[in-house]
């Protein structure tokens, strides 16, 4: 007893105390675009990269598609693209995750009125992994530890469907899980949301072009929230879903 | 059979040299010199040279290092089935059946390991093992399990509490790996490696690496094999961290498992500082890597890790002092020293079995031989043993990369350009993930094309091992057991 007082006291306060402004150092996340022009005929960036990101005439890097290598910085001649360690990068539709020639920041997530009703304070959630690698799980995992504590703001992560209110996906969805994942969903009972978390989820990739996924379900169901990374940062899914029930600053 | 430097994890040859032994003279070599104390490291097959062969390739560990071996099937034809003299062939061989549609007569069972080819989406219509009797039952747990964690089916039949027989049922997450390797240019190939286990990006990056340098010919300084090896470590310090953390949660120890999970949060962070990724993404590449340690990261990690081994120190005296932690780990989920050979458990889950087996001393390559590491054994075969190996592997780890920094102010970064592979060869190519042995097989054709890749991950033969273990336990203790191995869904299904 008196031990473990002494390693409660030795480790202290270890959570973020404010999510909002945390300083992840090295991490590759949000890039900025800068408004230099191409070198002529250069397309270093868009051949380097491993899911097809990239689009050039006019730049256009698709963070639905980007799985944050960095390679594209790495080539680029004209030191077009850096990447900076701005987790902020969740959005409510696909179009806002595309980073434009000389655009810098994203379209903030604005609150959704009926969401906040329903689940500002209590949202509990059920995670399916379809495909999943076991990195975005290990993010979302800790998202719920002592450090970011989603916990705080009534968002726990829930054993059953029925429990849920909501859906988070990771993976690009395979065959052989498309019918669990569907089963999954239609346990929640509605209201309910679904999050896409990952390249995998929103877009496929880097296994967009395997023709073992069946990715209908997003076809049926759009999500709510998009949360790119490779895997996220746990400090960008809890921003998102923050910024998503309008908790307050 | 070919031979290189008798340590390096990796092995190359030419196509041509190897000879293609008829598949029952293959299939006895095999047996023999396994039978004889060789080291299985992997066993598969390809698509053959003619349209209806099927070329199967082995790689075995000796004294002398590592070898291979290779033979040729008729598709569609029956091969000798080592797994009855065997027993750890069970899945190589259930991988070839089902990939090649090579027949294995004999064996106990070609149950399909992750639903491909011709079995793809028809999980439902596989018939579980089934025991018979009024007051057996069954319990089914998954796909989809309770927590944040991939997706596996489990069935067990139980009489009672106690379990006899787990079925594992994996496949889940097949997503077709393999055949994207080689639809893919050589140089997108490293992040989609390292996103098939990922939870093991360095592991895998390592492999992928080590067998495309060989096939290209190009050796990269020392100083590169030692940032590769500091990431492998900080890999496993990490990782463990969070099976600690995972473990103690299951038993309720909610102390323990929140200090380990804060405490593996400062490894992956200094990752992160290290590379731009938490995982170790992207740092490691064919040829180099992309980022190297400088004097200020070296200062930083040493920093980083020395309060980490102290803040560890304390958590690990907490819990095992812990009479609760003692009374649910030891003795639960036991795999013998006997059982682990039999079914040819790898990595650390040989190791908690009492079997010394790890490739960072086996076939040490460059990094291990200049810092060697010592490798970790626990003879009980428990729970207990699986948490003990880790909080003891995770000291060996923070040993080992002080000893780096001891010798080596700085660790720059270089990348060769990988231009051509050599044509018609293969190389494969191993390293000690924090599950154990990643093995990479990747053969070129007669352009120096990539056509054929093999990835294993140590889950593949370890699922059998939970199996074993949960035999005659209570199903209360499955998710304990099922923790302490806390194998790959995904680097299984591929």
């Amino acid at each position: 007893m008196l031990h473990s007082i002494r390693v409660r006291r030795s480790q202290g306060w270890q959570f973020i105390p404010d999510v909002r402004k945390a300083d992840p150092k090295g991490f590759r996340g949000l890039p900025h675009v800068s408004a230099v022009p191409c070198a002529e005929g250069c397309a270093a960036c868009r051949d380097v990269c491993p899911t097809g990101a990239i689009a050039l005439e006019p730049f256009r890097l698709d963070l639905g598609l980007c799985i944050f290598c960095g390679e594209c910085a790495d080539v680029c001649p004209q030191q077009k693209i850096e990447f900076t360690s701005d987790y902020k990068m969740a959005a409510l539709n696909p179009a806002d995750l595309i980073c434009l020639d000389g655009a810098k920041t994203m379209t903030p997530v604005t609150a959704n009125a009926t969401f906040k009703k329903l689940f500002g304070r209590s949202l509990k959630l059920r995670q399916v992994s379809a495909g999943g690698c076991n990195g975005c799980e290990l993010e979302l995992n800790a998202a719920a530890n002592v450090n970011f504590d989603m916990g705080r703001w009534g968002i726990d992560w829930v054993a059953s469907p029925r429990h849920a209110d909501g859906l988070v996906l990771s993976g690009p969805v395979t065959v052989n899980m498309a019918k669990a994942l569907r089963l999954a969903w239609d346990g929640i009972p509605a209201p309910k949301l679904v999050i896409a978390v990952g390249a995998c989820a929103i877009s496929g990739a880097p296994y967009q072009d395997s023709p073992v996924i069946d990715r209908s379900f997003l076809g049926e169901f759009t999500p709510q929230l998009y949360v790119p990374g490779c895997p996220p940062h746990p400090l960008t899914f809890v921003n998102g879903l923050l910024d998503l029930l309008g908790v307050a600053k | 059979m070919t031979t290189v430097q008798s340590q390096a994890p990796v092995v190359l040859a030419r196509c041509a040299d190897l000879p293609r032994l008829p598949a029952a003279e293959f299939t006895r070599t095999l047996a023999q010199r396994v039978g004889a104390g060789a080291r299985l490291l992997t066993y598969y097959g390809r698509p053959g040279d003619a349209e209806d062969e099927v070329t199967l390739t082995a790689a075995l560990i000796d004294a002398g290092g590592l070898h291979l071996l290779r033979g040729v099937a008729v598709r569609d034809h029956s091969v000798y089935a080592i797994t009855k003299d065997l027993p750890q062939f069970q899945a190589y061989e259930r991988e070839i059946h089902e990939q090649h549609g090579l027949g294995f007569p004999g064996h106990p069972w070609l149950k399909p390991l992750r639903f491909e080819g011709k079995n793809l989406g028809r999980m439902d219509d596989y018939g579980f093992y089934q025991i018979d009797g009024k007051e057996v039952h069954e319990v089914n747990v998954g796909p989809i399990h309770a927590g944040v964690i991939e997706p596996g089916c489990f069935r067990f039949s139980c009489h009672g509490e106690v379990v006899y027989h787990l079925e594992i049922h994996n496949g889940y997450q097949h997503r077709g790996v393999e055949q994207l390797l080689l639809q893919r240019p050589l140089g997108h190939l490293p992040a989609l490696v390292e996103r098939i286990a990922g939870d093991s990006s360095i592991a895998y990056a390592w492999s992928h690496a080590r067998a495309i340098e060989a096939l290209a010919g190009v050796e990269v300084p020392d100083e590169v094999e030692l940032i590769r090896g500091v990431a492998l470590e900080l890999e496993r310090i990490a990782v463990h961290l969070g099976s600690l953390s995972g473990l103690l949660n299951d038993i309720g120890f909610l102390q323990g498992s929140a200090t380990y999970g804060r405490i593996r949060t400062a490894a992956i962070n200094a990752s992160m500082r290290a590379c731009g990724s938490r995982f170790g993404r992207d740092w490691l590449r064919p040829g180099g890597v992309r980022a190297g340690i400088t004097p200020a990261l070296v200062a930083d990690l040493q920093k980083t890790l020395r309060e980490l081994a102290t803040d560890v120190g304390e958590c690990n005296a907490l819990t095992i002092e812990s009479r609760t932690v003692q009374h649910r780990f030891k003795g639960a989920g036991i795999v013998t020293t006997d059982e682990a050979r039999e079914i040819g458990l790898v990595g650390m889950h040989a190791r908690t079995s009492g079997i010394d087996m790890d490739m960072r001393t086996i076939l040490p390559g460059r990094a291990f031989l200049e810092h060697q590491i010592t490798s970790v054994i626990e003879s009980t075969g428990d729970c207990w043993a699986r948490m003990m190996l880790r909080i003891r592997e995770i000291d060996e780890s923070l040993k080992w990369i002080f000893g780096v920094f001891k010798r080596h102010a700085e660790l720059p970064r270089s990348r060769a350009a990988i231009t051509a592979l050599a044509p018609d060869s293969l190389a494969i190519a191993v390293t000690e993930g924090w599950r154990g042995p990643i093995v990479h097989a990747i053969e070129t054709d007669a352009a120096g094309k990539l056509r054929h890749y093999k990835v294993q991950d140590p889950s593949l033969l370890n699922w059998f091992g939970l199996a074993l273990a949960v035999r005659n336990n209570e199903i209360s203790d499955f998710p304990i057991c099922n923790k302490s191995f806390d194998l790959s869904y995904a680097g299984n299904d591929l």
